[in-house]
């Protein structure tokens, strides 16, 4: 009995191996998630002189981009975007992160622009209250602002249909 | 057409490896002799075209064959032939392609330095041998084929990682699948004594000079990679705890269990289910650092680009051969004899408890590296396991280890006797214990984990004199030199490896206990005080590598206001990848290293530099080194070379120890002597 | 070194003796600037970051790497101690944001307890089946050169513990 052991205990590591395999060890999941989004005032990227904070959102489902004209996935994510801000589903805010305001504005003027408001976070302060640590990253904020979801890499069709629209649409009724 | 014929032949080494799995074990249990007898041969045919394979893809590397994708991705015109070659095994694939040629090298060892062993028995060896290297070229067929073609060829090869552009690249990877590969050797004589159901005394004999001669490799391979990483890298670290670190180091520490195992297996008899268990787990550890390192479950600097096709390949071949092994071993153990008697106070128990610490940190580590996997699987959340949990568990488990090994040795075979144990060693308890206590104070301040550290050093150290010491005295007539010269070298070969363990823990010791370094901001012509050195920055200049462009700084050192050497820290951006690297200058001495590397540019030729002075650092390598000399000694004693009785030699080999006629002499058949 | 590097250092050597006999001590003597504005505070930096994890990277510490995201958040760790803020309270801000995955060394919780307790839990039961392998060993091993003698000789030296040897 006792020399089946070794192989009972084989057993079980395989059992955790087999299902590592389909885990994403990368993706780290937020512990934000089911708090209150940490409050900014920032600058506007297109209205440098104007503040937008995001108390201003509360009563409104929103989503929160982080994105940056050096960061290569959002360009794959950014015309999703600029779909979904066309639909008029929910507004779309941008943080634009540790960018220079020039390089982001001909990005947005060459990809298109689908944000109600971008604004600038140069130094990544605001993304380290958020817990970001890569780009692109997309945060679901309810009308409480409580975050609700939150994606890490770029939106995909798959993620928007199956995750994000729907939770928009239960967070909104 | 180069790589067509790498591919060629790497298919007919598949076909000679699946001949080499069958027929030789079926004729073994069959008793068809010409079956037996073809092992050998496919052996041998399986290595030609194992070679010829694998030198196709170093010749498709050296000459920048971009067609090739493996070559496309991992190399460039620009690099230096030296690394062209490494590259072959720079990527997944190559390194695969390098894991069989040398499984197929042992294999080939072990058909040519076994003439005096029963052709069953390797039949059966190779026959194993031969199954696992079945594995590994479906592997590399289905999912890796190092010579897939790209089409149309790329004009230029994207490079092999800078990282890896090191002398540490040429022969690290070699030395360390050396070690796993070689451990192989060792399951494969296990396999073989379970399928026979031949486990005795000579089977222990057999494998352990295999198994000496693959922890030889495992040890140089991770000393390497670790010196690598230490100069490599730019902050002068020399072990992370990785996942992929940790993948090499499991195997170590329970091929060294192993290695203490065997000698009581072949000299007592005993314990031959657990050496045939530690056996097989030393080499199921190699694989599943092959699983870890290649599936991407885990995240790790040293990883390969993965592919889950891969992993899942891989896991199915784990459960292939661990489990059934596994299973064998189930079914056989139990008839297993328990071998030579021996009380509670012994040798073997201490062997034996050794070995339960060995496995307890090894399960302990598997534990911490598995870990995070473990949680995300069953959807725990996410943590980290880091250095902090490894060095908590592992140094607590450790130290009755060390302890043991000062004690073991000098206990006798059977049964001995604790007090007169303590009697002979109270002095190097004593010895150890004052120079623990009053070293710290001369490298300036007393620190208790320094003086604990080196407790464990001294100890292993004075009891290394008082065995061989008391050794000498019951060395019969003769000078010391004759006496000396009468010990076996295996008896030399045990102390030099644990001087090794010795030395390699003075040096973590000090340099953790002592360690300094600065962060500064160097002018032309500034200073910086450390360790009694003064280091003047006299300017940094643009400097141009075959395949990079550099900046490289240059540093006085001073002693005493006396220059002793310019040190020449680079800071590179590969031409390829862009990738910029910190090439730091080391001033290696027996006592220190200097460590210095540059880190951002200021204006007026200004640099940020960071300087370390790293007190007896060297003494890690140095003694992972004696380690492996140890084991290298061990490999060439007489009895080894000797033409060995093949009959099973039950209770035999009563090492001669201690000399005054131990109690249990009388069991020696006197099967051997030295 | 190729003989014609050696010159150049000879040469250099001179030029320099020159330039020391000429310079008085403190001129070159110019002490370089720490990097850090505050050593202490960096000291306990990158004490703190040592044990926390860089999550943009493969698995490196926050101390070790040169990731814009572990220097962004070595800068916060500096501010952060500036402001007095002690270093378990850092610790818990980063792991608000980022969770238990930011630390080296896992939190001792109901989660982790088998990873904390295990390798004590190895040896224990380790220990346990060396210890009750070895007494059942001891009852079936039978050595038949074993003389009445020794096996008396055996027993007393397991009775009383410690053996009074021959």
């Amino acid at each position: 009995m006792r020399f089946l052991l070794p192989l009972a205990a084989f057993i079980v590591l395989v059992g955790f191996l087999a299902v590592g395999l389909g885990l994403k060890p990368r993706e780290i999941p937020s512990p934000l998630v089911g708090k209150p989004a940490p409050v900014f005032q920032s600058p506007r990227l297109h209205e440098p002189d104007q503040i937008l904070s995001s108390k201003d959102n509360l009563g409104k489902v929103w989503l929160l981009n982080v994105w940056a004209s050096w960061c290569v996935s959002c360009r794959e994510e950014h015309p999703l975007l600029v779909e979904l801000s066309k639909s008029g589903i929910v507004p779309i805010y941008g943080l634009n992160y540790k960018d220079k305001p020039e390089l982001a504005l001909q990005w947005l003027g060459q990809y298109g622009d689908p944000y109600t408001v971008s604004v600038v976070d140069p130094e990544g302060r605001i993304g380290i209250d958020y817990g970001v640590y890569g780009v692109p990253e997309t945060y679901v904020i309810d009308k409480n602002g409580v975050i609700r979801h939150k994606q890490i890499g770029p939106v995909t069709i798959e993620s928007l249909e199956k995750k994000i629209l729907p939770l928009i649409k239960e967070l909104q009724g | 057409m180069i790589p067509e014929l790498g591919n060629f032949s790497l298919i007919l080494a598949l076909l000679l490896a699946l001949t080499q799995g069958t027929l030789p074990i079926i004729g073994a249990a069959r008793g068809n002799l010409s079956w037996i007898a073809l092992a050998r041969p496919v052996v041998q045919g399986q290595f030609v075209f194992l070679a010829i394979a694998f030198g196709c893809l170093a010749y498709s590397f050296v000459n920048n064959d971009f067609s090739v994708m493996n070559v496309a991705r991992n190399s460039n015109s620009e690099l230096p032939a030296q690394y062209r070659f490494a590259a072959s095994w720079g990527s997944h694939e190559g390194s695969l392609l390098l894991w069989v040629f040398m499984l197929s090298g042992w294999s080939v060892a072990v058909s040519v330095f076994s003439r005096h062993l029963p052709d069953e028995m390797v039949a059966r060896v190779l026959g194993v041998m031969g199954l696992i290297s079945v594995g590994f070229i479906l592997f590399m067929l289905v999912t890796s084929n190092p010579f897939d073609r790209l089409l149309p060829a790329a004009f230029e090869g994207s490079d092999l990682n800078p990282l890896l552009q090191d002398p540490g690249m040429v022969i690290h990877p070699p030395m360390l699948y050396m070690g796993y590969v070689g451990f192989s050797v060792a399951f494969a004589f296990a396999i073989a004594a379970l399928i026979s159901g031949q486990m005795d005394a000579a089977w222990a004999r057999w494998s352990r000079p295999w198994t000496t001669v693959a922890w030889v490799f495992l040890t140089i391979g991770i000393m390497l990679g670790s010196w690598w990483a230490y100069y490599e890298l730019g902050w002068g670290g020399w072990w992370f705890w990785d996942p992929v670190e940790n993948a090499s180091f499991l195997p170590w520490m329970v091929g060294t269990a192993l290695v203490h195992s065997l000698a009581v297996t072949e000299k007592r008899g005993s314990f031959k289910s657990w050496t045939v268990l530690l056996a097989i787990s030393a080499f199921s550890l190699s694989l599943l650092g092959t699983f870890l390192v290649r599936s991407g479950v885990l995240t790790s600097v040293h990883a390969f680009a993965t592919d889950p096709s891969r992993g899942i390949f891989i896991l199915g071949f784990l459960v292939i051969v661990i489990g059934s092994s596994l299973l064998l071993f189930a079914w056989r153990a139990p008839k297993v004899g328990l071998g030579g008697k021996f009380d509670l106070v012994s040798r073997e128990s201490m062997l034996l408890a050794n070995n339960l610490l060995l496995v307890v940190a090894a399960g302990s580590v598997l534990l911490g590296t598995l870990y995070p996997l473990i949680m995300d699987s069953l959807d725990l959340g996410k943590i980290s396991v880091g250095p902090p949990y490894f060095e908590a568990v592992f140094v607590p488990l450790m130290t009755p280890a060390i302890f043991l090994m000062g004690l073991g040795p000098l206990a006798r075979w059977k049964q001995a006797s604790l007090p007169e144990l303590v009697m002979r060693l109270r002095w190097a308890f004593c010895v150890s214990m004052a120079t623990a206590l009053l070293m710290p104070l001369v490298m300036g301040e007393w620190k208790p984990m320094v003086s604990f550290g080196l407790l464990l050093a001294f100890w292993v150290i004075a009891t290394i004199f008082v065995s061989i010491r008391h050794r000498l005295q019951n060395s019969g007539q003769g000078s010391v030199f004759t006496r000396l010269a009468r010990q076996s070298r295996s008896y030399y070969s045990m102390h030099l490896a644990h001087f090794g363990i010795a030395v390699f823990i003075i040096g973590v010791t000090l340099v953790n206990g002592y360690e300094t370094e600065k962060d500064v901001r160097m002018e032309i012509g500034s200073t910086v005080e450390m360790g009694g050195y003064t280091f003047r920055f006299t300017g940094a200049s643009p400097v141009t590598g075959p395949n990079y462009s550099a900046m490289r700084g240059d540093i006085e050192i001073l002693r005493n206001g006396e220059k002793i050497r310019v040190m020449q820290p680079e800071k590179r951006t590969y031409n390829a990848s862009g990738m910029a690297m910190t090439e730091p200058a080391i001033d290696t001495g027996f006592i220190r290293d200097l460590y210095v590397a540059l880190g951002e540019p200021l204006e007026n030729g200004a640099w940020v530099v960071r300087v370390y002075h790293k007190p007896f650092v060297d003494w890690i390598w140095f003694g992972c080194l004696l380690m492996a000399f140890g084991g290298m000694l061990a490999v060439s004693d007489r009895r080894y070379r000797l033409k060995i009785n093949t009959k099973p030699i039950e209770t035999a080999t009563e090492e001669k120890d201690g000399g005054r006629a131990p109690s249990s002499t009388r069991l020696a058949t006197g099967g051997k002597k030295g | 070194m190729t003989p014609d590097l050696l010159n150049t250092c000879v040469r250099k050597k001179i030029t320099l003796m020159l330039i020391l006999a000429l310079m008085s001590p403190l001129s070159w003597a110019k002490e370089a600037a720490p990097v850090a504005e505050d050593p202490v505070i960096e000291k306990r930096m990158l004490a703190l970051s040592e044990d926390l994890r860089c999550l943009v990277c493969q698995n490196e510490s926050l101390a070790g790497s040169r990731a814009d995201f572990a220097n962004d958040l070595r800068r916060e760790i500096r501010e952060q101690l500036k402001e007095g803020k002690k270093d378990q309270e850092i610790i818990d801000f980063l792991v608000t944001r980022y969770g238990d995955f930011v630390l080296y060394n896992p939190p001792i919780k109901p989660t982790t307890y088998l990873l904390w307790i295990g390798p004590f839990a190895f040896l224990l039961i380790g220990a346990g089946i060396l210890f009750f392998y070895l007494k059942m060993r001891r009852r079936q091993v039978e050595e038949p050169p074993l003389t009445e003698d020794q096996h008396r000789h055996a027993e007393s030296l397991l009775k009383e513990d410690k053996g009074n040897n021959a």
